[in-house]
């Protein structure tokens, strides 16, 4: 039985330690007492396995400005993105940019002293602000100094199991201290949830075992609705058969995609851009190759060639590349080809959020109090149906900043919540109950089940037969879940407990997605329906909102919000 | 595929009494890392076996441990490079067991809070970015490849045996900054580093060289470090 908990107060408690979190944090800590709830070290946060650059049109390489970057992203999005965020977003890019330089961020730099910036897929000019391929890795460790400079308090290696909503409003939550299994609960004015994607949902991915949707899944429980969840990026140069990242900047720098054949297959299907169409595209262009035979001697994968680049600027641009490739499959790409696949990436979808980060609830945007979202757990939407390379740590830096600075205005208008023990009683017993399961079913095997039938029937390309299925078989699973056995009953540091909360989230994550792709009878972006081939902004240039109820959940639409750009076809 | 035996060291505080070393014997498949491995075990033998782990592309820093004796990360480390009948597994070593291969990560942490590890400035910013030449830019290129992952100070003699040293990977976090040519603060990061527990507590052993799974140069940049505090109090 858990028997002792523990009690804390915070005008603000962020959840997740990445760039949104961490940026968030740097903001509102000056003003309130925050804390940074994380379920691992700071610098551990998935946000470090960024390679290739934050987007800004500083034009400091090509003629550049916020406007050309704004039509980039809402044609990227397929023209779901909500336009006036975006536009935040892409306003904010240089003053963000800067700051971060300001706080020490190494960018890779121009002769003449200023921030380097190269191409990325889907931007017309080269925008890309970059460190070598460890941008998010330098990003990430600069925040995190920053924090420790300003004395941020940290709970590392804290697991959150539930959000406290009261009367509509969140108060807090709930959660275990991994080091000794014990249960705390945190009260706060508001509540930022910045826990990243979900990418483990699927069995080919390029992201970290910790990126299991756990902020989707907490929100979904507490009655919020989850936002475009049916547009999962999947990134075109994953390493064959690990799903690792290869940055998308060495397509920047130059690199090549060859089929079986020898082709530069591109050529069909986005002759403008090559290699550097977006995410969506190329991803696609790849499945149909290898779906049609041209994969390399007809398996599954293609090649990402960097060959011709030279060593020189191989070991310049792209060395950690170099080193990852040669590390995990003993292929070294100076004197030969990568194999690679398309990999489960990023979640564009996810917890309403408006410019602020303040969570909504319905078509009409209205405030959850005491509730902010942002990075790849929010969808403020500025990514739409597609996002592009490198407005992910903008994404994330901009909205962390934004959402720091609404909350530390909120605070002095919000009251601090009493302590509700009802809400610490169900906390308690729900992880008592889920500890205590002793059934014949194994968490490893239930999640292998569900990562493999997401990756084949929700995967780059999905029809109404497969993604019925999966619906049916992730009820199936849930049901099976109920009946889990955990061998491991210690309380100091037992991942055991950790891995199976983690795969319950995954079964709302991926219910909420396949439900969403499922409705959404039409192709853009990143979800591509073989029976519905074609863009229908008649029927869905609209957002999906997905509610958990007792029983079959709740689809709602709202619309999109559209300034600057009228939809138009699509090409590159 | 080809069967190889991991001996992997395992204590639990709650139940064990001291530690003790545990065998598997399975069929590791092409490709795999010792991090799989693990998860294997983890998966589909012992759920009870516990490490760090995230990434699994050597940038978290998370699965840091000693296999074979050598502090390497176990993701990035591949089963057909290691040599021997067993594969022994054990946890980085200076640093207390919490659990199986899982150690208490706050002297490390501490150590780096100690050398002032933030970009300090004191002139106020321009409007746009600070200049930076490619030349001082690529002085930083080994120093921020740092992951914290603490092979390095888990390999260190003199770590081992004063936990109040500050170590290599907060010595090199030193040297980030006071080699950034656009940093303010050289002189006092130096004062801070010029300790017996700072940069003379190293007896260039360069264990911490060897152990970085990044390819830093600790032990040169602790020497540099050396040398531009002996120049500047000159």
């Amino acid at each position: 039985m858990q028997q002792t908990y523990e009690q804390h107060f915070y005008d603000v408690v962020i959840v997740g330690s990445g760039l949104a979190g961490q940026r968030a944090a740097l903001e509102v800590a000056p003003f309130a007492r925050t804390a940074v709830i994380s379920k691992v070290y700071p610098t551990r946060s998935h946000s470090g396995a960024a390679q290739g650059g934050i987007a800004a049109a500083l034009g400091n390489v090509d003629e550049d400005t916020w406007q050309q970057h704004h039509f980039d992203t809402v044609k990227g999005s397929d023209y779901l993105a909500d336009q006036d965020a975006a536009e935040i977003m892409v306003r904010d890019a240089a003053q963000v940019v800067i700051e971060l330089e300001h706080m020490g961020t190494p960018f890779s730099r121009l002769p003449d002293g200023r921030i380097a910036q190269r191409n990325f897929g889907g931007h017309k000019y080269k925008r890309a602000c970059y460190s070598a391929d460890l941008t998010g890795h330098v990003m990430l460790h600069t925040l995190y100094e920053q924090c420790l400079k300003y004395g941020t308090k940290f709970y590392n290696e804290f697991f959150v199991t539930r959000l406290f909503m009261k009367e509509g409003r969140c108060i807090g939550l709930s959660a275990v201290n991994l080091a000794d299994g014990k249960l705390h609960s945190f009260f706060a004015k508001a509540v930022l949830i910045a826990t990243g994607g979900g990418g483990r949902a699927f069995s080919i991915t390029a992201t970290a075992h910790a990126t299991t949707g756990d902020g989707f899944a907490l929100a979904y429980r507490a009655g919020i609705p989850l936002e475009d969840m049916e547009f999962m990026q999947f990134h075109p140069t994953g390493l064959y058969k690990l799903g690792i990242l290869v940055t998308e900047g060495a397509r920047g720098e130059g690199g090549y995609l060859i089929n079986g054949k020898g082709e530069r297959f591109m050529e069909k299907y986005a002759p403008g851009m090559m290699e550097l169409a977006p995410r969506d595209i190329t991803s696609r262009s790849e499945q149909t190759e290898i779906n049609e035979g041209r994969g390399i001697d007809g398996k599954d994968y293609i090649y990402l060639d960097l060959r011709h680049l030279g060593k020189e600027k191989i070991l310049e641009r792209l060395p950690q590349i170099h080193d990852l490739v040669f590390k995990s499959l003993g292929v070294d790409c100076i004197k030969e080809p990568i194999p690679i696949q398309p990999t489960a990436h990023y979640t564009m979808g996810g917890i309403p959020a408006n410019l602020d980060g303040q969570v909504t609830i319905d078509s009409e945007n209205t405030i959850v109090p005491g509730l902010f979202s942002a990075g790849e757990t929010s969808c403020i939407s500025v990514h739409g149906a597609n996002r592009l390379g490198c407005n992910s740590l903008l994404d994330a830096v901009c909205f962390g900043r934004r959402a720091g600075k609404a909350m530390a205005k909120y605070i002095t208008g919000a009251s601090m919540p009493d302590i509700d023990e009802e809400q610490i009683k169900v906390s308690v017993k729900e992880l008592d109950e889920f500890k205590s399961r002793k059934g014949e079913e194994k968490v490893a095997s239930l999640r292998e089940q569900l990562q493999k039938g997401m990756m084949v029937r929700c995967g780059i390309f999905r029809d109404s037969e497969k993604l019925s299925a999966q619906l049916a078989d992730i009820r199936k699973l849930r049901g099976r879940f109920q009946n889990i056995g955990l061998e491991d009953s210690t309380s100091n540091y037992n991942f055991e407990l950790m891995e199976a909360l983690e795969c319950s989230w995954l079964f709302d994550f991926s219910e909420a997605m396949v439900l969403g792709a499922l409705k959404r009878e039409e192709s853009r972006g990143a979800h591509s329906r073989t029976d519905f081939p074609k863009r229908d902004d008649e029927k869905f240039l609209k957002h999906t909102l997905i509610y958990k109820t007792d029983g079959e959940p709740r689809v709602e639409y709202k619309p999109v919000v559209i300034t600057a750009f009228q939809p138009q076809e699509r090409k590159y | 595929m080809a069967e190889r035996t991991f001996k992997i060291h395992r204590f639990n505080p709650e139940k064990d009494e001291k530690p003790y070393f545990q065998e598997y014997r399975f069929e590791v498949e092409s490709g795999w890392s010792i991090l799989d491995s693990l998860n294997h075990i983890k998966w589909n033998i012992d759920s009870s076996l516990n490490f760090r782990r995230s990434c699994r592309s050597g940038i978290c820093g998370s699965c840091a441990m000693r296999v074979n004796g050598e502090n390497a990360l176990a993701c990035e480390t591949q089963v057909k490079n290691v040599k021997g009948s067993k594969i022994k597994i054990e946890p980085l070593p200076g640093l207390a067991v919490m659990r199986d291969l899982v150690v208490d990560m706050e002297p490390f942490f501490e150590g780096l809070k100690k050398v002032m590890p933030y970009f300090v400035t004191k002139d106020s910013p321009p409007d746009k970015e600070w200049l930076q030449s490619p030349e001082d830019r690529k002085k930083l290129d080994e120093p921020i490849k740092c992951i914290l992952c603490a092979c390095c100070t888990a390999s260190c003699p003199s770590f081992w045996f004063d936990d109040k040293y500050v170590g290599p990977a907060a010595l090199v976090k030193s040297y980030r900054f006071v080699f950034d040519s656009r940093d303010q603060a050289r002189e006092e990061r130096l004062d801070i580093v010029n300790d017996r527990e700072g940069l003379w507590r190293c007896h260039t052993i360069f264990n911490c060289v060897e152990a970085c799974p990044k390819d830093i140069n600790c032990t040169q940049a602790i020497a540099e470090l050396k040398k531009a505090t002996v120049f500047s109090t000159v």
